[in-house]
């Protein structure tokens, strides 16, 4: 059983609703929402979004499986986002990739036992000036070689 | 110095702000569109100026908002694009985040021009900094009554939203980013019908990108003769270039439409970087053909770039150096296609996974003769073929890459 939603939320969320001719058209802005409270959607966020909005739970889960940015699954409290588009391919993230598996100790895809890191690769971030880049939840960190990767990561520590 | 229309006020410090935006004659244009001009002469004007679309089409602006039916019962609405998912561009984020205003003001001209109450932003879910910068505009903006009710004593009235996305490289296209803003999968729609018509929630919608609005202030302020001043007759204003990869300093430069690319990439930009050789340019954004380093001495502007069977696109502009393997290029763009298809086309759908499988092979070093032909067979069998441009944008950079770096793509394969 996951945790209710917060008053607050659901107050926003009638706020957001009341943005759209169709109720249902809060659906992404909801997500982002409950994502931004809870950390994922799970099978039961994806009911609850449902009834908040009016909408069959089979809707939900066709927006939430067609998106990258919604979690299914929970990620560490720090989830690091490496572009391997072209620009950041060009100038190096293949090898920063690397690092950071070896540094953290797992996959692309993974989370660190200690629930800290989740490393992904992404398709382009749009801050290709800043090439090679990687968002970590949502700052962005531009111009990375292994030793500003290892400052960043020390920082958050 | 070449005149700028977007990035002129880049250096002030807080032109975020709306009191700054305004000490230098900023909402200017919606005072004289509103209470000067009236709907129909914008129109005029921004038909003159033939401001072309900045997100990669380049259809006229003035054109598209024609399109739209005055005597429907219905609401209409202006999605502003937002989604900036080409790779290789990143001019909409330094748009948003250092001249907001300047994008509001076009939001509220067109807006008024069209007879729209409601407008959304429909911005990349990553650009969550960039949103709030945003959204603290739109709020000063209703607290100087620029936006909300009875603007101006004119009594128009208009809202503006912002609406996040949330990672998906097609919700840039226009009738994919209508289903995902309507709360759905962003499966494009068939067309017709044009969104002009039947849009937004079944409404009549326009569709622009944030350059294109951005720019409507200029146009309003100074007309459509000077705007044409600034490029070209018939492709007027100017173009935020973003340059990245091997040069020695990436970043936007916003310059006339028809500078040479060669000047951007080699002046600009100031040439190749740490001294490398420039084998490729890619000149409008991923989609865009490939041009070899012998192409670049050509004017950017929309139709020049057509006639040497590329696009300007989004005018991003990636730099590949001589050591870059074009088997690696061309592996970035297969991968980045076959994971952004959205699966409603059986010809996109399946072609892209299956010429990346094809690419991965060779990257294996299992690659035969065969291979090669057998792309251009399947990236053939996307052109034209699906709902949407996805179909063409992965098969043009895949074609282009073949037919000018054949003979070292040969050198991957086995006999």
């Amino acid at each position: 059983m996951s945790p209710a939603l917060s008053e607050q939320t659901k107050k926003k969320i009638e706020e957001i609703v009341s943005r759209y001719a169709r109720k249902e058209a809060a659906l992404l802005p909801v997500l982002h929402l409950v994502q931004h409270e809870l950390g994922f959607i799970s099978s039961q966020e994806e009911r609850q979004v449902a009834d908040l909005l009016g909408i069959r739970p089979i809707k939900v889960k066709e927006v939430v499986t067609f998106y990258t940015m919604i979690n299914q699954e929970p990620v560490g409290q720090y989830h690091i986002q490496v572009c391997s588009n072209i620009s950041c391919s060009l100038l190096g993230s293949g090898p920063l990739i690397d690092h950071l598996k070896s540094k953290l100790g797992i996959e692309v895809g993974e989370t660190t036992e200690d629930k800290r890191f989740t490393l992904s690769t992404v398709e382009c971030l749009g801050a290709c000036e800043q090439a090679p880049c990687m968002m970590i939840n949502f700052d962005y960190y531009g111009n990375l070689d292994k030793e500003k990767i290892d400052e960043i990561l020390d920082s958050l520590e | 110095m070449e005149e700028k229309i977007l990035t002129k006020n880049f250096g002030l410090e807080n032109l975020f702000k709306i009191d700054v935006y305004i000490e230098h004659k900023g909402y200017e244009a919606v005072k004289k569109a509103l209470e000067k001009m009236g709907p129909d002469e914008i129109l005029k004007e921004v038909k003159a100026a033939n401001l072309r679309g900045r997100g990669g089409a380049g259809f006229p602006a003035g054109v598209k908002w024609g399109f739209v039916p005055k005597d429907v019962d219905k609401p209409k609405y202006l999605c502003v694009n937002a989604d900036e998912g080409e790779p290789g561009t990143f001019k909409d984020r330094y748009i948003m985040t250092h001249n907001p205003h300047l994008l509001i003001e076009g939001i509220v001209i067109t807006s008024f021009c069209v007879s729209i109450n409601t407008a959304y932003i429909y911005i990349r879910g990553e650009y969550e900094a960039v949103a709030l910068r945003l959204e603290k505009a739109i709020s000063e903006a209703y607290e100087k009554k620029f936006l909300g009710k009875n603007i101006l004593g004119t009594g128009f009235d208009l809202d503006v939203y912002i609406h996040r996305g949330a990672g998906a490289y097609i919700c840039g296209e226009e009738t994919a980013l209508l289903e995902s803003l309507e709360g759905k999968r962003g499966n494009p729609r068939l067309k017709p019908p044009f969104p002009a018509s039947i849009g937004l929630f079944d409404c009549p919608t326009v569709i622009n990108n944030v350059e294109t609005l951005s720019n409507i202030p200029f146009i309003i302020l100074n007309g459509a003769g000077r705007f044409c001043q600034v490029g070209l007759p018939k492709d007027g204003g100017t173009r935020i270039f973003g340059v990245s990869g091997m040069v020695k300093k990436p970043g936007i430069y916003e310059l006339p439409m028809g500078t040479s690319l060669k000047d951007i990439v080699f002046q600009h930009a100031g040439g190749m970087k740490e001294g490398k050789k420039l084998k490729a340019v890619i000149p409008g954004g991923m989609s865009a053909p490939i041009l070899s380093a012998d192409e670049i001495d050509i004017n950017m502007d929309f139709d020049s770039l057509v006639e040497a069977k590329s696009m300007l696109g989004s005018a991003a502009i990636v730099v590949i150096d001589e050591e870059t393997s074009m088997l690696d290029v061309l592996a970035l763009v297969t991968k980045f296609y076959s994971h952004e298809s959205c699966g409603q086309c059986t010809p996109c759908r399946i072609g892209n996974s299956w010429i990346n499988k094809i690419v991965r092979r060779i990257m294996d070093g299992k690659g035969n003769k065969k291979d090669l032909d057998k792309i251009e067979q399947l990236a053939n069998n996307m052109l034209g073929k699906t709902l949407c441009p996805l179909g063409d944008a992965a098969a043009m950079p895949i074609l282009s890459i073949i037919q000018k770096f054949r003979k070292e793509l040969d050198t991957y394969l086995n006999n």
